[in-house]
């Protein structure tokens, strides 16, 4: 199972400033893009609402939609990863700016963008689906790019300098060098995080193909809207049925798509020592060893190679050595940089002093408090069960090949579908929502903790557990010395994506609604659910900014430490 | 009745098959016994695959047996047993643990208090000269350091029977050589707090150096065959007359195993399923070019040509047995001599090179002709690899079956032989236009 750096924690150590105008300015951003949209906005035509039969022989064509807008979304993610990462990764200059943006547009809550750009895209073509269509697609976009940029920006510093030196040394054009080089190294990485990124696609497609933002609303035939239409009708069998099919999707993809990428993709690693490669998946056996389909593959991949082979060159970028950047530059740019803050500083100002109260902010931040406090005792709790389970599982090689598998499974699938049995439950208990409601935060992203330790317990290096067994080290002082240490880089990754997933989910979790009844929690998902749902743009974005100052909060002060000190002490 | 007293550890008919299918099991050890008494350095000398760091491993408790007994101070054996140290290849410390941890971590296992233990890793690390580097952690040190704090873990805790799996195999030959000799000294002034040591090595002249009696086991499976005593003293001088003389002795005993297995003529039923070494074409070549040359004038001695190569005995066994195999070179009582085809090999060019060898291929290894058959035969001169990993499989473990094969692919294409498609796992012919 591969386990590759957590791409949500950047190892670099910015100054905190360039965090703080990110921060602005991104505000001061989806402020603008309220701003230009409202002028020219109009309700969807009645005609762009689609009925949604919840007829179960509906849901074939209904996953296709929603399959083709996902893939629509991660082939646009894909394009902002290559783009976006190599510019920051290519110039100094735009990385001190582009990558703190990238960081906090991680840290914000994705089903906050639904505000924004379903406002946005219904503007731009009024009383169209494909407005809709894309407003959805640019959601599900939102949850996919981020990690995906990350991933890649990441590879593109750590490229192998002998590599690097080879392609200069051989002339290759910036465009081959890019094909030849960047990419395939960063493949790896970039490949696991776009399985991910489905994930969170899947997460937010729940929500986005049916929704209301103020007096707006519009569904597009999609599983997501199917699963809106059954909730709202509170028919269990549909959800059943819904759930059922997205089990069929999902695992369609994965063996379809994914494990067949992800094996061919073990040949794009650098290393040193052969590292162990598990048999083909079976959709790659087929398409390596079928003479029909290896031919059409390797026709394929011969256009592809022949494009991304062309020596495409920019004039005058051919050069010995790198372009000298002048300090006399790097004070325009900064100064320039510094203009584009004030106006930030001065839109949100004039914004948030029109429209919010300092009360609204004490509101927001007490709600974030109340959000932390439940997403911190959850984590505690998905670590307490599932660090132990997780290591007994994982040093038996026969059960964690199996669980682990499963555990990636669970990690893909949603699990929202899953809070009507809890909405139901709860109401018929009438159990306190502030308390019941919370386990739904954790529900989908302690996987993620699971499979990773899974993973760490199975790697962990055989000599070490004979020390142990040769020098009868057993019971407390085995945990403590032997396997929790070896398991804790592990762990900290799959932590770092759960915590990240559980404030995602609060903005599901702490609302939720069967019918005609909704429970809410008190908290900050809430908070900006319902804002979103009232239309109340400037809470909303209140509230997303405090969440993006929560998370990176939190990850500042405690993962990234956590993962300094592992990645120096217990890395093996 | 003194025999019984200084009986540390006896071994009694011990053999470890790995499982293999319902119809075969791979045996990797068989029928090994050994009885240990007290003060003396036992080693265990042979190839890797001859089951010597398993037997290590089931002296220490860490494996069971498939059958046979081991008896650890008169009792019989289960589980990792007190008294039973190990030191480890590969040094197995704890990344997370500072060299005072890692050494103290035996004690605290048996519960020894903090104060006491404290007091006990402080004399092991003085003793074996880690002194002020108890606040480091491993990842600070050198291999040789690394070493000397495997070793300080394995004596604090007065270890009766120190285990050694290839201690210095992982060191270059200047550390190697000190932490050898310091471990040697403290013994001979009897300052180690232990009984007996139990040492793997490959390295003839290490165990040369170090025991005080040498069993050289054979591979495939392992067997002890041989058992002999070394009559030097303490301190012992490698470049003595009599010590090169026992090296040689080894040497010549270990290649005569080697000759000993049949000559690719003789029987044909074995052969295709013979498990051979991924060594290089290039190194292969440089061999012969070596032996052509001077001072070996075709016949070299093996114990001054690993010398002057810096091979150890495991890398230079494996090629002169394929040398062997292929025709190219003879070995015999500790000489590896260049055969005419192997003369006519060193002196050709590279296309000529290629044709010698692909007839020595084709003709003295079975495996490689029979692919080259099957592929002349199939239509579209392709085969998929899985059959033949299969069959190799029923004879030897998955491990050597890979070997096996990685090494026919790599010659066959020097040769030109036949081709490998690693993403399809098939071997193939170019098929000229």
């Amino acid at each position: 199972m591969p386990v590759p750096a957590s791409s949500t924690v950047s190892v670099r150590r910015l100054p905190n400033l360039f965090d703080l105008g990110a921060f602005v300015a991104i505000a001061a951003l989806l402020i603008a893009v309220t701003h230009a949209a409202r002028h020219t906005f109009v309700p969807l035509a009645s005609s762009g609402a689609a009925t949604i039969s919840l007829d179960p022989a509906n849901l074939p064509g209904y996953a296709l939609r929603t399959v083709m807008r996902m893939f629509a979304a991660l082939a646009a993610s894909l394009l902002f990863t290559f783009t976006y990462a190599t510019w920051a990764a290519k110039s100094r200059r735009a990385g001190l700016v582009l990558i703190p943006i990238l960081d906090i547009l991680q840290s914000l809550p994705i089903f906050g963008f639904l505000t924004f750009t379903v406002t946005f895209f219904l503007g731009l073509f009024p009383g169209r689906v494909i407005g809709a269509e894309l407003a959805v697609i640019f959601a599900i976009f939102t949850s996919q790019a981020w990690n995906m940029a990350f991933s890649m920006y990441q590879s593109l510093t750590t490229v192998p300098a002998d590599l690097e030196e080879a392609t200069r040394g051989f002339r290759l054009s910036g465009w081959q060098r890019f094909w030849r080089l960047e990419v395939p190294f960063a493949m790896p990485g970039l490949i696991w995080n776009m399985m991910m990124s489905m994930s969170g696609g899947w997460f937010l497609l729940t929500a986005a193909e049916a929704v209301t933002v103020g007096d707006t609303s519009f569904n597009l035939p999609g599983i997501g809207s199917y699963i809106a239409a059954a909730l709202d009708a509170r028919d269990i069998r549909a959800v059943f049925y819904a759930i059922l099919t997205m089990f069929f999707v999902i695992l369609a993809y994965d063996q379809l798509l994914f494990r067949p990428l992800v094996a061919w993709s073990a040949k794009f690693r650098v290393e040193t020592t052969p590292s162990e490669t598990g048999d083909d998946p079976w959709m790659l056996a087929l398409l390596r060893r079928t003479r029909l389909l290896r031919a059409t593959s390797d026709r394929a991949g011969r256009a592809f190679f022949a494009i991304t082979g062309l020596g495409l060159r920019l004039p005058g970028t051919h050069r010995a050595t790198p372009r000298r950047e002048t300090r006399l530059g790097d004070s325009l740019w900064i100064g320039a940089l510094l203009l584009v803050l004030a106006w930030a500083v001065w839109r949100v100002w004039s914004y948030c002093s029109a429209t919010l109260t300092p009360a609204d902010l004490g509101t927001a931040l007490l709600y974030g408090v109340y959000t932390l406090i439940r997403v911190v005792i959850l984590m505690a709790f998905a670590t307490a069960l599932w660090v132990p389970l997780g290591v007994l599982i994982g040093l038996n090689a026969n059960w964690s090949r199996r669980v682990g598998a499963a555990a990636q499974f669970l990690a893909a699938f949603p699990a929202n579908l899953f809070w009507p049995i809890f909405v139901s439950l709860i109401v018929r208990y009438q159990l306190n929502p502030d308390i019941w409601l919370t386990p739904l935060i954790v529900l989908g992203t302690q996987w993620y903790i699971l499979f990773n330790v899974i993973a760490g317990a199975s790697a962990f290096p055989a000599d070490l557990r004979e020390v142990a067994s040769n020098f009868r080290v057993g019971g407390t002082l085995w945990w403590r010395r032997v396997i929790l240490p070896g398991i804790f880089p592990y762990f900290v990754t799959g932590a770092i994506t759960a915590s990240g997933g559980c404030w995602n989910a609060t903005l599901v979790a702490e609302v939720a609604t069967w019918g005609k009844t909704t429970i809410r929690a008190h908290g900050l998902g809430a908070y900006i659910t319902e804002a979103s749902a009232a239309g109340n743009t400037p809470r909303v974005l209140l509230g997303m900014m405090v969440m993006a100052a929560f998370v990176l909060g939190f990850n500042r002060l405690v993962w990234r430490p956590m993962y300094a000190y592992s990645a120096k002490r217990l890395r093996l | 009745m003194d025999v019984i007293a200084d009986s540390l550890l006896e071994v009694r008919n011990v053999s470890q098959a790995y499982h293999k299918d319902s119809t075969s099991d791979f045996v990797v050890l068989e029928d090994v016994n050994l009885a240990l008494g007290g003060n003396e350095i036992v080693g265990l000398l042979g190839r890797s695959g001859s089951g010597k760091s398993t037997l290590l491993r089931i002296v220490s408790g860490l494996l069971p047996p498939s059958s046979g007994e081991v008896i650890w101070r008169g009792a019989p054996l289960s589980g990792p047993a007190e008294g039973v140290a190990m030191v480890f290849q590969s040094f197995a410390l704890f990344p997370w643990l500072t060299v005072q941890e890692n050494v103290e971590l035996g004690l605290e296992a048996q519960g020894v208090a903090r104060a006491e233990r404290e007091r006990r890793a402080e004399e092991a690390i003085d003793l074996i000269g880690l002194g002020g580097y108890e606040g480091a952690y491993p990842k600070e040190m050198s291999g040789g350091m690394r070493q000397r704090v495997g070793l300080a873990r394995a004596l604090v805790v007065h270890p009766d029977l120190l285990l050694m799996d290839e201690p210095f195999s992982a060191l270059d030959v200047l550390t190697a050589e000190t932490l050898r000799t310091d471990l040697i000294d403290l013994w001979v002034e009897r300052r180690l707090p232990v009984k007996a040591m139990l040492m793997v090595t490959h390295n003839i002249e290490e165990a040369v150096l170090m025991c005080d009696r040498i069993l050289v086991f054979s591979s495939n499976p392992g067997r002890v065959a041989h058992e002999l005593r070394v009559p030097f003293p303490h301190p012992r001088n490698r470049h003595d007359a009599a010590f090169r003389r026992f090296v040689d002795d080894i040497y010549a005993l270990m290649t005569r195993r080697a000759t000993s297995v049949p000559a690719p003529t003789q029987t044909p039923a074995v052969e295709s399923v013979q498990s051979l070494y991924p060594v290089g074409t290039n190194t292969l070549s440089g061999l012969l070019e070596t032996l052509a040359a001077d001072p070996y004038r075709g016949r070299a001695d093996l114990p001054a040509l690993a010398g002057s190569l810096q091979l150890e005995l495991d890398e230079l066994l494996p090629l002169g047995e394929t040398l062997h195999l292929l025709g190219l070179a003879e070995l015999e009582e500790g000489d590896l001599r260049l055969t005419d085809t192997g003369r006519r090999f060193a002196n050709a060019d590279a296309d000529e090179r290629k044709t010698i060898f692909a007839n020595a291929l084709r003709t003295r290894v079975k495996l490689a002709g029979t692919i080259r058959s099957v592929l002349d035969e199939r239509w579209n001169h392709r085969a998929s690899a899985v059959r033949f990993r299969d069959e190799l499989e029923d004879h030897m473990s998955p491990d050597y079956a890979e070997d096996t094969l990685r090494a026919v692919i790599a010659w066959a294409r020097f040769a030109e032989l036949f081709n490998y498609d690693d993403e399809a796992d098939q071997f193939f012919l170019e098929i000229e236009a």
